[in-house]
């Protein structure tokens, strides 16, 4: 298949690229900015809120992924928009105009969160009005876009999949690591929600075979929720992504009242100062920081005909290969610390 | 007559309620003129025919509504129809004043109206019970059976109406909590637990909402006769005098925590209606179909089998046949050797010993003089004593008297007891003191005999009349208590040919004979040294306490009965080996008499009995398998275990003699739905066949039902499998099951390969998340290890120990366990914390 991948540059979008390649398909990445050459890739610069550039980057292809989306915890909703919904309806009506056969739509489970627990829930549907942040409610409202105007004839797949991290990743590890090696990571209410996490290689084989199984009743216009179906405490995932760049673990736990507080005074801060780039905590991070959200995987994988390749505990080894530090974690983070 | 509000139909948003079912019906009513009623009505379209129609009836202050969940689940062929009275519910307001006369002939006329034939089974609620049943006494030709929840038809003589009642009843409250308000409504829904959804307890309220439309509640409390010249008197009395006369099937389904119609309107029913096949659901209260989910389908369950007749269970009973009474054996050995002993028991300065010839003696008489002072062949006798030469006696007593014994233990902690107590409705209690305040503080009912007059009861007997004849074998012989470790404690009820056959067997495999002597070191043991023929010797402990037993006082118990045999709980050995050091020489020679110990009750490890085997080097050693409803059932010796090693939960053993085991394999759900069948290495609920089980369980008709829905067979509600060679393994609950994407998984084995690591004294493996895609917790006791999730190292050991996919291992001070074996960890108790952890709603 001729496929066209939208934000194919990020963790998840190299990913996918790399897969397809794999899978004998012939891959044309869409991107704001160069990522240098890659076997086989053809990339073709540009921005999905460019509606010409993004017609012209269809034409000629035979299937879409959907992948480009502002992800940030901050930001002004007109940006999220813009982005994520307005960008969305250029991919919609590109693959409307050039006869496009398939569409993946790459969403997120927070397009179904209201801030409660979420324990080994199903994929329910997109509510953009109970969704937490500009973030989700962007993408609940894309989300239902798609579904609702995906033109007839179009075999669409609806993914969503949930954390994805690897060797790489700028949105969750880097900045685990980062504030690691800084002394300043910190568990809200000792990290003993569990949380659902997807491997990058995982995502992108469920990409992949999603792409290939949309035209089955059982994937076609089904939101799937896409994780390892391993889910971990979020003290044990932050601990472990430290370990794995040898950086030192949390220094401490606050209680969630505390980091809720806390966080809104951030977000003041942030506000007053005009910064844009992500500040250490915000209110809706607390949350999701502090609750349980973690997925039944049993219709994605039937649905998908996948399984996971790469275990959390592989995922570590290679996080850890990445980072060239040596494996042994609990010899590492069980060491008295400071 | 405008005056009154006409009959209409409920508003169409009243949760479960299908609009369907709604219908207006005029018909002639009991006071002479044509009324309407609005009827809930399954077959309200008229076109399918139905094989059979429950006809409810309800109470007060509610309305048909009460019976939606009925209607919701009866199939096809079975037509529900739920009339609301007149002026009640969305019936017509017709200004009469209505006595229970008048509103039986309202009911002939509702069902005139809808031309129902029979046959019919009437269902009825609180108040709607007398009008029910005065209406099944005039149309008993089609009359297929009664179905009763929490209702009475008498006010027993001995006892106050209840104290809800008298309040609403007297002059200046009637007025004021039934009409003038919704008090008397809103406090019936609030009584409702599980507390009732706000929307279920407007819809009860949904008809009432004006005090003209509440009129007739007050109305209805007020023909409550409570005055025996109250217009009503004559009705009620009549119907409670003649139901005994219905000979129809009968069910009743009760709410215990009923403030109202308590236990004891449920006693006075079960006297009335013998044949009455009984329901308690425990924790359930007046609105008693809300409060217990499962009660439509078991009362059509019910309705089925009347039917079809049962399909199972009696098979069972086939092999029923009179074997040796229970007191034989202790007959005979006071013929035979009178000054030989039966009991030796712990007593201030050394032992006393109880002789055969003083043990019959005082049986017999205790009997005559139970007797003499109203016990009768049937009666149930609850007997609190701790084990002793008091107990035997008395509970010989009971048997060579026909009477029933109830035993509870205090392992089931005194709100258990008190619980277990209230559901058997004993007639009479034996009581030591401190139970004696236990019956009166739990209002168990029935006449409290203290123990301390059984001395007198015994002398009297010596002048009573001979005792009526002996009781067949397949009279009821004693209701045991199930440990209660997944739910209220269950009755059990065993009959004499059933106790029989448990001793035959014990007797027979373990070659028990006169030169024995049985060490009991758990309460109900005690109980069958003198069926068998055997001394009992008890040692010096708390016997509800299991790990209260030292080395040296079961050396010296050994000692003082001439010990062979012993009989403990898992903890109790533990602990023996824990004071081991405290044994004299002598201690450790009497210890070396032991020729066979018994560990029964829970799993015991391997290095108890390997520490055992060192300390009692010529006794067969081994773990009995079974439970409250069978036992034993199958067994292992330590040679046995050593020789599987480590497997998929615990080891326990081939089969009995005489003794048959299945896997019901359980589905991806945790349901045990598989054909019963003997595969090899397929996880699921064992069931078992044997001729000693338990005859059934006590006024719990569906849990009855349930276990034994495979004829012939007992459903254990233990989760194991069998290996290649036949052997059971025992894998945890089936309540307890994990329900992984990847499929069930049994809690045990993964617990015995957590404990195997350093430092970890106790684990229990729990699910979290919904049933079908449940993740593995691991909860361990590991003595400085912190509260909460455990530290990466300790997780990470756990996880390689275990073979299946961990997500997290969390750590406690200790796990819940069982008192009665301090043994059984309360699995649901410990996966509802680690959800709550996990969640991020509890603080560990």
């Amino acid at each position: 298949m001729r496929v066209l991948v939208t934000g194919g540059r990020g963790l998840l979008g190299e990913a996918v690229v790399a897969e397809l390649i794999r899978r004998g398909h012939r891959v044309t990445s869409f991107q704001r900015t160069t990522a240098g050459h890659r076997p086989g890739v053809v990339e073709r610069l540009g921005d999905v809120t460019d509606a010409d550039a993004v017609h012209a980057a269809v034409a000629g292809h035979d299937a879409v992924v959907h992948l480009a989306a502002k992800v940030s915890i901050v930001g002004r909703w007109a940006e999220f928009e813009r982005v994520n919904v307005g960008g969305t309806r250029n991919v919609l009506d590109a693959v409307a105009a050039h006869g496009i056969t398939r569409l993946v739509h790459v969403s997120s489970p927070s397009v179904a969160h209201a801030g409660r627990p979420l324990v080994g829930v199903p994929a329910a549907p997109a509510d953009p009005a109970a969704a937490r942040g500009h973030y989700a409610r962007s993408k609940a409202q894309a989300e239902g876009l798609v579904l609702a105007d995906v033109p007839a004839g179009v075999h669409l797949a609806v993914l969503r999949p949930h954390l994805v991290w690897g060797p790489g990743d700028e949105q969750l590890v880097g900045p685990i690591v980062d504030r690691a090696r800084r002394h300043r990571l910190f568990l809200i209410d000792r990290g003993v929600a569990l949380v659902d996490t997807l491997y990058v290689d995982n995502a992108g084989s469920a990409v992949a075979q999603a792409l290939e199984r949309c035209h089955l009743p059982e994937v076609a216009r089904r939101p799937l929720v896409v994780t390892n179906g391993e889910p971990r405490t979020l003290a044990e995932m932050i601990d472990r992504i430290a370990a794995a760049a040898g950086a030192p673990g949390p220094r401490g736990s606050l209680p969630y009242p505390v980091a809720k507080v806390a966080a809104v005074g951030v977000e003041r801060v942030w506000s007053a100062l005009g910064r844009t780039d992500d500040p250490p905590l915000t209110a809706f991070l607390a949350e999701q920081l502090a609750t349980a959200h973690w997925f039944d995987q049993r219709a994605t994988r039937e649905a998908l005909a996948w399984a996971p390749e790469i275990s959390v505990d592989e995922g570590f080894r290679r996080l850890a290969a990445w980072f060239g530090s040596p494996v042994p974690r609990p010899a590492a983070t069980s060491a008295p610390r400071p | 007559m405008t005056a009154y509000d006409p009959a209409c139909l409920p508003p169409d948003d009243l949760p479960g309620l299908d609009r369907a079912w709604s219908r207006l019906v005029t018909g002639t009513s009991g006071d002479g003129e044509k009324r309407t009623w609005h009827v809930l009505d399954t077959h309200a379209d008229g076109d399918e025919p139905a094989a059979l129609t429950l006809l409810c009836v309800h109470g007060n202050p509610t309305w048909s509504y009460t019976w939606r969940s009925l209607l919701a689940a009866a199939p096809d062929d079975v037509r529900v129809v739920a009339a609301d009275q007149l002026d009640m519910g969305f019936s017509e307001r017709t200004g009469v004043d209505r006595t229970l006369a008048m509103r039986i002939d309202d009911l002939d006329g509702v069902v005139d109206a809808l031309d129902l034939r029979g046959p019919i089974v009437a269902v009825a609620h609180d108040w709607g019970g007398p009008i029910a049943l005065g209406w099944s006494l005039r149309h008993r030709d089609v009359l297929a059976g009664v179905v009763l929840l929490n209702t009475a038809v008498h006010q027993p003589r001995e006892a106050l109406p209840p104290a809800v009642i008298r309040g609403v009843r007297s002059r200046p409250l009637l007025w004021t909590s039934t009409v003038g308000t919704k008090g008397f409504i809103t406090g019936t829904t609030l009584l409702s637990r599980p507390t009732m959804s706000r929307a279920v307890a407007r819809a009860y309220a949904a008809p009432y909402a004006t005090a003209e439309r509440r009129l007739a509640i007050g109305q209805f409390v007020a023909d409550i006769p409570l005055e025996d010249d109250h217009p009503s008197r004559a009705t009620l009395d009549g119907i409670a005098d003649q139901v005994g006369e219905l000979d129809v099937p009968a069910l009743f389904l009760w709410g215990p925590g009923d403030p109202v119609f308590s236990d004891r309107y449920l006693r006075d029913l079960a006297a009335r209606m013998p044949q009455a096949d009984i329901h308690r659901y425990e924790g359930a209260r007046h609105l008693v179909i809300e409060d217990a989910p499962t009660i439509a389908d078991d009362l059509l369950s019910w309705v089925d089998d009347l039917r079809d007749g049962p399909g199972n269970g009696a098979a069972a009973e086939a092999l029923a046949g009179a074997g040796e009474p229970l007191w034989q054996r202790l007959s005979e050995r006071a013929r035979t050797a009178p000054d030989g002993p039966a009991l030796v028991e712990p007593a201030a300065d050394g032992w006393r010993t109880i002789r055969w010839g003083r043990l019959s003696a005082n049986v017999e008489r205790i009997a005559r003089g139970l007797h003499a002072r109203g016990v009768r062949p049937g009666d149930r006798v609850a007997v609190l004593i701790t084990p002793g030469a008091d107990l035997l006696a008395v509970v010989y007593a009971c048997w060579r008297l026909g009477a029933v014994v109830v035993v509870t233990d205090a392992g089931l902690g005194a709100r258990g007891i008190v619980r277990a107590l209230r559901g058997s409705g004993p007639r009479f209690a034996v009581a030591i003191p401190r139970a004696e305040r236990l019956l009166r503080f739990g209002r168990v009912g029935g006449t409290v005999i203290p123990s301390r007059d059984l001395v007198a009861i015994a002398d009297e007997g010596d002048i009573a009349p001979p005792l009526p004849s002996a009781p067949g074998a397949d009279d009821d012989a004693v209701i045991a208590f199930t440990s209660g470790s997944t739910g209220p404690a269950k009755g059990v009820a065993y009959t004499h040919a059933q106790v029989q056959r448990t001793r035959d067997l014990l007797a027979r495999h373990y070659g028990l004979g006169e030169e024995d002597g049985l060490v009991a070191a758990f309460a109900p043991w005690a109980l069958l040294g003198p069926a068998l023929g055997i001394p009992s010797v008890l040692p010096r402990m708390d016997l509800s306490v299991p790990d209260s037993l030292t080395a040296s006082a079961l050396a010296d118990a050994v000692t003082a009965g001439h010990g062979t045999v012993l009989w403990a709980s898992p903890a109790a050995l533990a602990n023996v080996l824990r004071t081991q050091d405290s044994l004299d020489a002598s201690g450790r020679r009497s210890l070396e008499q032991l020729r066979l110990v018994l560990g029964a009750g829970a799993p015991v490890s391997s290095a108890t009995l390997h520490g055992i085997r060192r300390l009692c080097p010529k006794a067969s050693i081994r773990t009995p398998y079974g439970m409250t409803e069978v036992l034993p059932v199958a067994e292992a010796t330590i040679d046995d275990i050593d020789a599987a090693g480590p497997g998929e939960g615990v080891l326990v053993g081939r089969p009995l003699p005489g003794v048959s085991v299945m896997i019901s394999a359980v589905d991806r759900e945790g349901r045990a739905v598989g054909v019963p069948a003997t595969d090899a290495d397929v996880l699921g609920e064992v069931l078992v066949a044997a001729p000693h089980g338990k005859s059934r369980y006590d006024r719990l008709w569906a849990t009855e039902r349930a276990s034994s829905r495979d004829a012939g067979w007992h459903r254990t509600g233990d989760l194991g499998h069998l290996d290649t060679q036949g052997w059971l393994w025992i894998e945890g609950r089936l309540a307890h099951v994990i329900t992984t994407p990847e499929g069930p998984v049994g809690p045990v084995g993964i617990e015995q390969s957590a404990q195997r690591v350093p430092g970890v004294e106790q684990a229990a493996a729990v699910g979290v998340g919904p049933v079908g895609t449940q993740q593995v917790v691991v909860v361990v006791v590991s003595p400085g290890s912190r509260r909460g999730v455990a530290d990466p190292a300790l997780s990470e050991q756990v996880r390689e120990a275990v073979g299946v996919p961990v997500a997290a291992v969390l750590v406690r001070d200790d796990l819940p366990v069982d008192i009665r074996h301090r043994a059984k960890i309360d699995r649901t108790a410990v996966g509802r914390w680690a959800a709550g952890i996990l969640e991020g709603r509890r603080r560990p």
